[in-house]
């Protein structure tokens, strides 16, 4: 029989701000534990929370972004469960008033767009952290830690309706969103430190069924790369299940990265009952509409928009112009070259191959590469005029990245500029053919690779420097001659 | 001057005396502590009594007084806090096993605001564990005695400050009223108790309990007192976010305005059976006296009433049962040795932390949120809720302030209620509307029963009303002298 | 009726992370009962029309700027801590 794989997700980011949500203690990652703790996001008796502005007005934006509509009206609630690194043993976060409903996000893949409706965009508090130690012997310790650094961090929940049919879609969802809460700069979205978190539930239908089928919500997915594979596996696994005529049981189950598949939750599950109710120590929050329009203007371009912008405006290729939407500070990095000097295919072709190659192999992210759009255009016009040859140029370029040297100063220290001179040019070639009888008799009996043999021999002889379309132009015209 | 003069003054007498140099700081500490040494050990008021921290703040306010700085309005002026409020550095246990040994690393926005004023907190006094009770016998530590007589409760929850006001082992005292836990005890002390309006005063460093009705208030020898120390409590604070944003009268400067022509409320729901007839009587005879001032009075009608206690344990407790979820022995506080995993360590941390009053009231509050029930109990009491608040906004539409009972009873005897939780939560049928709907209400002396318990007159007043409602009380105590009696 | 049961009782003190003896569960079942039997008169109403008060105040958009404030001193954060293991708080094992 074959099957439907239907999947939604939860997405928690944690917001940039400079403080936590409820009180002032500093948002930041990496401190050294419990450092970042007051009374208040340590659930001392007595403690009250007061909302961060910048932090409610940031969930606004993403909400705006994910085409929410807004709960003018809303408010807060205690989900009460216990665990240790939740210092009230509740969460404040919104249950009963959302702050948006009924949101899309639309994404492309392949040829296809489609739109993956959000349910609902909320703000809540973080938990801190628990860590697990390894004993000296091996195996886990008899107890936990307990760092509270984290906790009351802002926090942004994305829930999307049961939409994605497949994994293709789920990635693209996921880089998709990822490019939005970056565009808006609502989160950082560094997964390695967990600021952007996925959670996922998927169920199998028979094609044709109406009815979801029994659905698994999956955690503990600490990369996209996890979440893809582990919905990989639950997809096999409940196939497998269906197909032997079981029916697959509606749990929660964890991710395991080493053993590669999804574990049942070793903890009972006791019938989760989280006791919501008004969190009766904040007061609601109204968002008048000119409060509403003021945030809905601060919105920036979103990234489809701007992709299809890239195209449109700049004659790019659709692919190229994803390419370089993908990353906000990359697409920024290109637009400023363009302004620079409007040429911006080339620029394109500069940033999209060599910036990006550049960026890979070092491990740096566009804001701390250390050639500026500034420097990058006069490298790209010196290619241009001819000035210095291609293969010159991007030896020159690396050069750049190694030494921050401006490009100019480079091509004039190491005399890379390109010989564009014909009587120069025109005695090299005669050098060359009198050190290669041999390819000069080739050429004679009709062999064609004989031409590209000389050129090569000639920018070896030149170091690249040879105008490459002149030494053809000559080349031929003196093997004609010759 | 003898220690027995010395502690019949209210604070603002002390005040005066302290200015004009008649006494120092020193000597109304030393003299209160002499006091202490005699009466507590009857009493039992306190949980805490910081001796050495008291007499260094003396000795600094003399210093202070004696170069000619200007002090704050309380300089000098000794000042008991309930130990559900948090003090830095000063044991806070809210009466609970679970908090024995738990010491602040903060301070109550209220106990900032006394400090600034250049008070002296001299101790922490006792209280039903979490503020949960009527009596001050759910204390894990202590059984609080009523000072008129040492075989009966002082009420509760905030036993300890009232009886220590009565008692002359305080002079002020802070204390928390969540349905009735200020006006209570001091009805049955025989003293003044006011909570103010919900806003009026933040509740940041207030040991939760039901936290849309908690309030901190004064308990104090009389209502001039009570507005001396509202003064300095209240306002807005920053850091509670239902901490009301509603400027601050000068109620000292209120409080003797004239009262003739105002209007009094007498709500029918408030005289009906199980009102003790002596408290009957002495609530009867104090309308006469507000009729000899002036004031009009007539009945009205607050329909609802027979539903406030039925809200209130809903609310409350829900409300309660999320509050306490953090003692959960992580952070600080009491927790069992020895537990296999996380959930036996909760448990059992809170089964031997938490009293039986207080796992009472967290199980009628899980119970009341869980699911299936959410709808049926919090959601309807909200609704009911708010129909006892329209039913307070409808009278003050006629009427300028509530006058009726604070208690159905004068103090019982110890253990009397203890068996029948349900009995003991009518005690606080006449003092819980005003939680719920959020307005203010004080409790002042108005009389004593054949048996020399004292009686407490209740009079509430529209949000915000604080100066009307000080200046009301205060009139009354003007033609009367039931606040200066004092236990022997 | 709500009749509270003893299984019930169990459930809440499992969700109320409560150890009850079976004392306290047999005393509970009673008076939790009676409690809950006082409430009932709450069904005498009807508000179909009443909006619920869950605040206690009308205020409302009460905010804070985002603007840091000093953190506890780490020995502070630790001072009333039951177990601590280095700078952390320890508790017993918790397993997923």
């Amino acid at each position: 029989m074959q099957h439907e794989t239907i999947v939604g997700l939860e997405t928690h980011a944690e917001l940039l701000t400079e403080t936590k949500l409820f009180c002032g203690c500093l948002n930041r990652f990496g401190a050294s534990p419990n450092t970042l703790a007051c009374p208040v996001c340590l659930g001392l008796p007595g403690v009250l929370p007061v909302i961060n502005k910048k932090g409610f007005e940031t969930a606004l934006k993403a909400a705006l972004a994910l085409h929410c509509q807004i709960n003018q009206f809303t408010t807060f609630d205690r989900k009460n469960y216990y665990y240790p690194d939740l210092p009230k043993n509740y969460q404040i976060s919104q249950n009963y008033l959302n702050l948006g409903i009924n949101g899309y996000l639309e994404i492309k893949y392949g040829g296809n767009k489609k739109r993956i409706c959000i349910h609902n965009v909320h703000l809540e508090e973080e938990a801190g952290k628990l860590i697990h130690p390894e004993s000296a012997l091996g195996g886990g310790e008899d107890y936990s830690l307990v760092d509270f650094n984290r906790a009351g961090v802002p926090l942004l929940e994305i829930v999307t309706y049961p939409d994605m049919r497949g994994l293709e879609e789920v990635e693209a969802y996921m880089n998709t969103l990822k490019n939005v809460l970056l565009y808006t700069e609502v989160s950082d979205c560094k997964m390695q430190e967990g600021s952007l978190r996925f959670e996922a539930s998927i169920s199998l239908r028979p094609i044709g069924q109406e009815k979801l089928g029994n659905r698994v919500e999956i955690k503990n997915l600490n990369s996209m790369k996890a979440v893809l594979k582990a919905l990989e596996y639950e997809m096999r696994r409940q196939k497998e299940v269906l197909e032997s005529g079981e029916t697959v049981s509606m749990e929660t189950r964890l991710w395991s990265e080493p053993n590669e598949r999804t574990e049942r939750m070793r903890t009972k599950e006791e019938a989760h009952d989280y006791r919501y109710f008004p969190e009766p120590d904040l007061t609601p929050a109204v968002v008048e509409d000119r409060w509403l329009e003021k945030q809905r203007a601060t919105l920036p371009e979103l990234p489809l928009a701007r992709r299809e912008r890239f195209v449109a405006k700049y004659g790019l290729s659709d692919y190229d112009a994803g390419v370089l939407t993908e990353d906000k500070a990359l697409a920024d990095y290109f637009e400023r070259c363009v302004t620079l000097h409007h040429s911006p295919k080339a620029v394109c072709n500069w940033v999209t191959n060599y910036v990006q190659r550049e960026l890979n192999e070092r491990r740096l992210e566009i804001k701390d590469f250390p050639v500026s759009p500034e420097m990058l255009v006069e490298l790209v016009r010196l290619a241009e005029t001819g000035d210095v040859s291609m293969p010159v140029a991007k030896e020159v370029f690396v050069e750049m990245v190694d030494t921050r040297k401006k490009a100019p100063q480079i091509v004039q220290e190491r005399g890379l500029l390109q010989i564009s001179d014909r009587a120069e040019l025109e005695s090299i070639i005669q050098e060359v053919i009198a050190e290669n009888p041999n390819a000069l008799a080739d050429y004679k009996k009709g062999k064609k690779t004989a031409l590209t043999f000389l050129v090569g021999q000639i920018m070896r002889k030149t170091k690249g420097k040879a105008n490459p379309q002149m030494v053809n132009e000559l080349l031929k015209k003196k093997l004609e001659a010759g | 001057m003898r220690v027995a003069e010395l502690i019949s003054f209210t604070g603002y007498q002390l005040q005066e005396k302290l200015l004009s140099r008649e006494l120092t700081a020193q000597e109304v500490v030393e003299g209160l502590f002499a006091n202490i040494e005699e009466v507590e050990p009857i009493v039992r008021a306190y949980l805490l009594l910081d001796r050495e921290g008291a007499v260094r703040k003396a000795q600094e306010v003399d210093a202070r007084l004696k170069k000619g700085e200007k002090l704050g309005p309380l300089a000098g002026i000794p000042v008991a806090v309930k130990d559900n409020i948090c003090t830095n550095g000063l044991r806070t246990t809210c009466a609970s096993r679970i908090l024995e040994n738990f010491i602040p690393p903060y301070d109550a926005h209220v106990i900032e605001r006394l400090k600034e004023a250049d008070a002296i907190i001299i101790g922490k006094t006792n209280l039903d564990e979490f503020a949960m009770g009527s009596s001050t016998e759910n204390s894990a530590f202590k059984l609080t005695r009523n000072p008129w007589d040492p075989k009966r409760i002082p009420g509760g929850s905030s036993g300890g400050s009232a009886a220590a006001v009565a008692a002359g082992t305080a002079f002020i005292a802070l204390g928390s009223d969540t349905g009735g836990s200020v006006r209570q005890p001091a009805a049955l002390c025989g003293v003044t108790g006011l909570k103010p309006t919900y806003g009026r005063v933040s509740r940041y460093g207030l040991v939760a309990f039901g936290s849309s009705l908690d309030q901190i208030g004064t308990i104090t020898r009389d209502v001039r007192d009570s507005a001396l120390l509202l003064q300095i409590i209240a306002g807005r604070d920053s850091r509670d976010s239902t901490s009301a944003d509603v400027p601050l009268p000068d109620y000292l400067k209120e409080l003797e305005k004239p009262v003739k022509g105002l209007r009094l409320g007498l709500p029918r729901e408030y005289f009906m059976e199980g009102l003790n007839d002596e408290v009957r009587k002495a609530v009867e005879e104090a309308v006469k006296v507000y009729e000899g001032l002036g004031l009009s009075v007539k009945e009205i009608s607050l329909p609802h009433t027979p539903y406030a206690v039925a809200v209130y344990y809903i609310i409350a407790t829900a409300e309660a049962s999320s509050n306490l979820a953090r003692y959960d022995g992580v952070r600080y506080g009491h927790r069992t040795p020895g537990a296999q995993n996380i959930i036996e360590m909760y448990s059992c941390t809170r089964a031997e932390g938490f009293g039986r009053e207080v796992k009472r009231r967290i199980m009628l509050g899980t119970y009341a949120l869980s699911s299936g029930y959410y709808e049926a109990y919090y959601l309807k009491a909200s609704k009911v809720r708010n129909l006892i608040r329209q039913d307070f906004s409808r009278a003050f539409e006629t009427v300028d302030f509530i006058l009726c009972p604070t208690s159905p009873t004068p103090a019982f005897k110890l253990g009397e209620r203890l068996a029948n939780p349900m009995e003991m939560y009518l005690c606080d049928i006449y003092t819980i509307p005003a939680n719920l709907a959020g307005i203010p209400g004080i409790s002042i002396p108005c009389g004593f029963t054949k048996e020399n318990l004292p009686i407490g007159l209740q009079l509430m007043a529209r949000h915000f009303e604080e100066a009307g409602l000080l200046k009301v009380a205060r009139a009354y105590e003007r033609e009367t002298e039931w606040h200066l009696r004092r236990p022997v | 009726m709500a009749v509270i049961d003893k299984k019930t009782i169990e459930h809440v003190a499992l969700l109320a992370r409560l150890e009850l003896s079976e004392e306290e569960k047999e005393l509970f079942v009673s008076q939790l009962g009676d409690i809950l039997t006082y409430i009932e008169k709450l069904k005498e109403l009807d508000t179909s029309k009443v909006e619920p008060m869950a605040y206690a105040t009308a205020t409302t958009n009460v905010f804070r700027e985002d603007v840091p404030t000093p953190s506890l001193k780490l020995e502070e954060v630790l001072k009333n801590a039951p177990a601590k293991f280095q700078d952390f708080f320890k508790v017993p094992k918790v397993i997923e």
